[in-house]
This record gives structure tokens, C-alpha cells and sequence, in this order.
């Protein structure tokens, strides 16, 4: 857990996406929505340990499963 | 099959023959599911029999719910759908979604529509329009002191905040309002019968009609008028139109008259609102969940699909019960008590999966200012009726109070 070798890695399917922004709403610096379609930008592939609650909950929430995350121990670069 | 209410009492309701969906919204408080459905609820995923004789499913479950709503192989489509409750002078078999309507429909016609709203309605955007939404909440409750001191509060301020504020977004002239505030009324009323609803619907086409000509030669910055530049026919916009506005008018106005009915009978949540007006968000987020005003929500199986163990068969129709889904206690701890510090996130409010609510940021940024400001504006705010004498919308896809008569002490 505290290893600072460990990545939390996020990825996002804007295929699946269904712009309801729940991960914008819940995850605001690790997420956002463009202007065009309203579909979701990952700002932080990488997130910081500070955003990983945060982005853990948008995963969840998310209504088309659309955005997924690695776990923080497996590969790092 | 004839209809019949007392079948849904589970005590006369022998092993072999399943329930029938309850019909009325309450059975005593006003914010709770009727008993009847509690009583259902002991299964995330039982045995419904519906008004046509079918034989389906009631889904009352937090993760039922969610995997049924999350499913492609879950239709949408009307046509395809068994109606748990009889609708007055309806044919059994329901037609398919009028042009424009997108909520019944399924990927990929649902998909190509949907892109080209959910750009309007991001957080951001929504976020954007905060100002916007504090000066008519403004607006609305200074007619409403000037007229005071006692109020309906659904007409003075749950009705018109989110009313001019759809408008303004459409580019719908709010003057208009007679023409189509009646007409949303009875498109969600269960007990409107067809002619009724069929008639609702075509006014409001035709007026969604004249509108999209006029913002053809002229348009206005609005979201109608962006429409314009993309390839849908007339047809499809009046239809867009008309769901976009039934869609804003009805849903945030029900939470904002209910919303407020149960925060006025929760002395100590309000307090704690008005001691933190920080806690306005999660307030909203367990107000939707609380109340969980728009339900059930229908979905029929285009495949066998396994949910929690059973299998579901593909045409079968399934009822996603939100209000049962939102007080499921292995999602949500004492679910049937209102705690406005509790973590409500996850609840369906605004269902889930591809059809979640488009409108949804709206009405939080909606919900999230007219709160506090209202219990801001009226330290005193208090009911002018006994509780049990205010009217609800029993039957109506989007429950709330008819009224909501209020009074507070003048300076
Ligand atoms: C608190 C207020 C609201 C609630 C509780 C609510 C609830 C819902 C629910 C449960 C659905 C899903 C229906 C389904 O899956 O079959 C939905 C869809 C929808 N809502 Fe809302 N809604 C609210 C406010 C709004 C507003 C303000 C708008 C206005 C823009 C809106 C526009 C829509 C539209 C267009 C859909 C269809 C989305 C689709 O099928 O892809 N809603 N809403
Ligand atoms: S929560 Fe999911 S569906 Fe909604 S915008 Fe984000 S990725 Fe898209």
C-alpha cells in the first residue's frame, strides 16, 4: 500500500461511454467530459495516490462500465 | 384477465400465483414505498404477474437493479415490453417509442442520438449555468415573500425554477407555458387513459413543430436552435424537443415539492442543512435516493440472461423497481431513514447503464442551489396544513406532491 513503486493505472473506453458524467461529477481532477459528445476524457491516466479514492468511486459508479483500473501492484514501468 | 388490486396484498397471495405490481405510490408515509412493495422486497429478484396475464419479473434488489439496467441484452424498447399495470383504454400491446422519444430505444439508433446530447448536458456545462440558476431561484422567492406569507410552494417555486430553466436551455418561450405544462401533466398520469395521453403527446408535437420551423429561419442561442445544424429531420427535433421538456419540467419539480416535504418533517436534518449549507450536495444525492421520485423503470429480455441465480427468459419483461432498489439494506444501512450525511452515491435515481438520466447535472445544479436558498429565505418555513392532508401523485411515473401549502412568520 505504501509502495512507492505502485501505480494505479486507468483506462477509458469512449466507445462504451454514455456521458452521464458520474466519473466527472465523483472525480474531478482525474476526469472530464468534452464539449463535443459529452464523453470522457481521462486527465490522469496515472492518478496520484491522493485521487485514487476518488477515481476507485467513479469506476464504480460508472453507468456503462466504461472506465476501468488496473490494481495499484501490478506492472509498473 | 381482470384487474385486481387486492391480489397485490402478499398475505392473500397463495405460493403458486405471484404479485402483481402494487399500484399506489404510498400506503402511509408519504415517503416510503407501500407496504406491499417492502413486503416483495424480501427476494433482489422475484416472480411479477402483469396486467396482461404475462408472466415476469420484479426486480427490488440494489445489485439486481444495477446489473439489469447495466445490461445490453435488457431492451428498452416499448414494443417489446409486457405493462405491469393495466393502462385505461389501452390495447395490451404498447407501441413503439414515437420519434424523438430515445428512451425507448436501444443501441445503436439510441446511441447515435444520445451523442449528440450528452455534449449539452456535461458537469461542466451544467456546472456553468449555476448563476443562472440562483437568479431565478432569486426571482421565484421574491414573488413568493411579496405574496406571502402562505404559499403553494409547487406553484410559487418547485414548478417554475426548473420550468424557466428548461426553457431557457431549449429556447422555449416560457410564456408559452399554458400551452404545455397541462398537456407534460398527463403524459406521465397512470390513470390518463390512451385518448387522453395520445392527445397530450400531439399537442405537444405540434407546438414542438411550429418551434422548430421558427428556429430554422431564425435561429436564437439555444440548444433547439443547435439541433437545427445537425442531419435530423423536423420530425425528430419537435420529438426531442418534446421529451427534453416533459423530461425538465416534471422530474426536478417533484423533487424540489417532495424534497422539501421531507425535509420539513425532518426537523433535525433540515437544521443540520441549515447549520452546513456545505452539505447541499449530499443532501440532493440522498433526497434522490430517499425519494426516488421517477419508478419504476421497464426492461424486457432480448436474450435468456442468468440475474442473482434465476434466469430470466429472453421475452420476458422485467419491472426495475428504483424506490425498493433505494432502500435495499445491504446497500444502504437503515435505508428507510433520511440522513443527509450518509453516503447516497451509487443510489438510481436516475437509473443506470446507457439510458442514465441525460438531464441529471441539470438538476443536481438545480436542486444543490434552490434548497438552502429557499430555507435560507424563510428561516420559518413550516407547513400550513396537517401532513397527512397534502395531496400526492399516487399513480404517476414521476411521483410528488400536487401541492404543497406553506407559511412562515413575517419579519
Ligand atoms: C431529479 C430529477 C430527475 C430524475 C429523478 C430523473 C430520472 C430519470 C431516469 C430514472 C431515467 C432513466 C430512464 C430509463 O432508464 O428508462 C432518466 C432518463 C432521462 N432523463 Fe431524467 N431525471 C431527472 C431530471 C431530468 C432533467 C432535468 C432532464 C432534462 C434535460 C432529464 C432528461 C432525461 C432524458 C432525456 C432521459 C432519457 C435518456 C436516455 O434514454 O438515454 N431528466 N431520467
Ligand atoms: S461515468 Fe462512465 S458513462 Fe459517464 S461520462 Fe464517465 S465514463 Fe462516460
Amino acid at each position: 500500500m505504501s509502495d512507492p513503486r505502485e501505480r494505479m493505472r486507468l483506462s477509458a473506453d469512449r466507445d462504451r461511454c454514455a456521458g452521464a458524467g458520474m466519473c466527472a461529477l465523483t472525480a474531478p481532477e482525474v476526469f472530464d467530459q468534452d464539449d463535443e459528445e459529452g464523453l470522457v476524457v481521462l486527465l490522469h491516466p496515472v492518478p496520484l495516490p491522493g485521487q485514487w479514492a476518488a477515481a476507485r468511486m467513479a469506476v464504480g459508479l460508472c453507468p456503462a462500465g466504461a472506465i476501468a483500473l488496473d490494481s495499484p501492484d501490478s506492472t509498473a514501468p | 384477465m381482470p384487474y385486481d388490486p387486492t391480489a397485490a396484498d402478499p398475505a392473500t397471495t397463495t405460493a403458486e400465483e405471484p404479485p402483481i405490481l402494487p399500484a399506489d405510490r404510498h400506503t402511509g408515509c408519504p415517503f416510503d414505498p407501500p407496504a406491499e412493495l417492502t413486503a416483495l422486497s424480501d427476494k433482489p429478484l422475484r416472480r411479477l404477474r402483469y396486467a396482461d396475464g404475462h408472466l415476469g419479473w420484479l426486480a427490488t434488489g440494489h445489485a439486481a437493479a444495477r446489473a439489469i439496467l447495466a445490461d445490453p441484452r435488457f431492451s428498452s424498447r416499448y414494443e417489446l415490453m409486457h405493462p405491469p399495470l393495466p393502462i385505461p383504454g389501452m390495447p395490451q400491446e404498447l407501441p413503439p417509442a414515437m420519434v424523438g422519444d430515445i428512451i425507448g430505444l436501444d443501441a445503436p439508433e439510441h446511441t447515435r442520438y444520445r451523442r449528440l446530447l450528452t455534449g449539452r448536458f456535461t458537469v461542466r456545462r451544467m456546472r456553468r449555468l449555476t448563476e443562472r440558476v440562483e437568479r431565478l431561484t432569486t426571482e421565484c422567492l421574491d414573488a413568493m415573500e411579496q405574496a406571502g406569507p402562505t404559499a403553494d410552494l409547487v406553484q410559487a417555486f418547485a414548478q417554475p425554477v426548473p420550468a424557466l430553466m428548461i426553457c431557457e436551455l431549449l429556447g422555449v418561450p416560457y410564456a408559452d407555458r399554458e400551452r404545455f405544462q397541462s398537456q407534460v401533466a398527463t403524459l406521465f398520469d397512470q390513470t390518463a387513459d390512451a385518448q387522453a395521453k395520445g392527445e397530450a403527446h400531439t399537442a405537444l408535437l405540434r407546438y414542438f413543430d411550429e418551434l422548430v420551423l421558427a428556429k430554422r429561419a431564425e435561429p436564437t442561442d439555444d440548444l433547439l436552435s443547435d439541433l437545427t445544424t445537425s442531419d435530423l429531420t423536423d420530425e425528430e427535433l419537435a420529438g426531442i424537443g418534446g421529451l427534453l421538456l416533459a423530461a425538465g419540467l416534471d422530474t426536478t419539480a417533484n423533487m424540489l415539492g417532495l424534497g422539501t416535504f421531507a425535509l420539513l418533517s425532518n426537523p433535525d436534518q433540515l437544521e443540520a442543512l441549515r447549520a452546513d449549507p456545505g452539505l447541499a450536495e449530499q443532501t440532493v444525492e440522498e433526497l434522490l435516493r430517499y425519494l426516488s421520485v421517477a419508478d419504476p423503470i421497464p426492461r424486457a429480455a432480448l436474450e435468456d440472461v442468468e440475474v442473482e441465480g434465476q434466469l430470466v427468459r429472453a421475452g420476458e419483461t422485467v419491472t426495475v423497481s428504483v424506490q425498493a432498489a433505494n432502500r435495499d439494506p445491504h446497500r444502504f444501512p437503515d435505508p428507510d431513514r433520511l440522513v443527509i450525511h450518509r453516503k447516497a452515491t451509487g443510489h438510481l435515481a436516475f437509473g443506470h447503464g446507457a439510458h442514465q438520466c441525460l438531464g441529471q447535472q441539470l438538476a443536481r445544479v438545480e436542486m444543490t442551489v434552490a434548497f438552502p436558498a429557499l430555507f435560507a429565505r424563510f428561516p420559518t418555513l413550516r407547513l400550513a396544513v396537517p401532513p397527512q392532508e397534502v395531496p400526492l401523485r399516487e399513480r404517476s411515473n414521476i411521483y410528488g406532491v400536487v401541492s404543497l401549502p406553506v407559511t412562515w412568520d413575517e419579519e
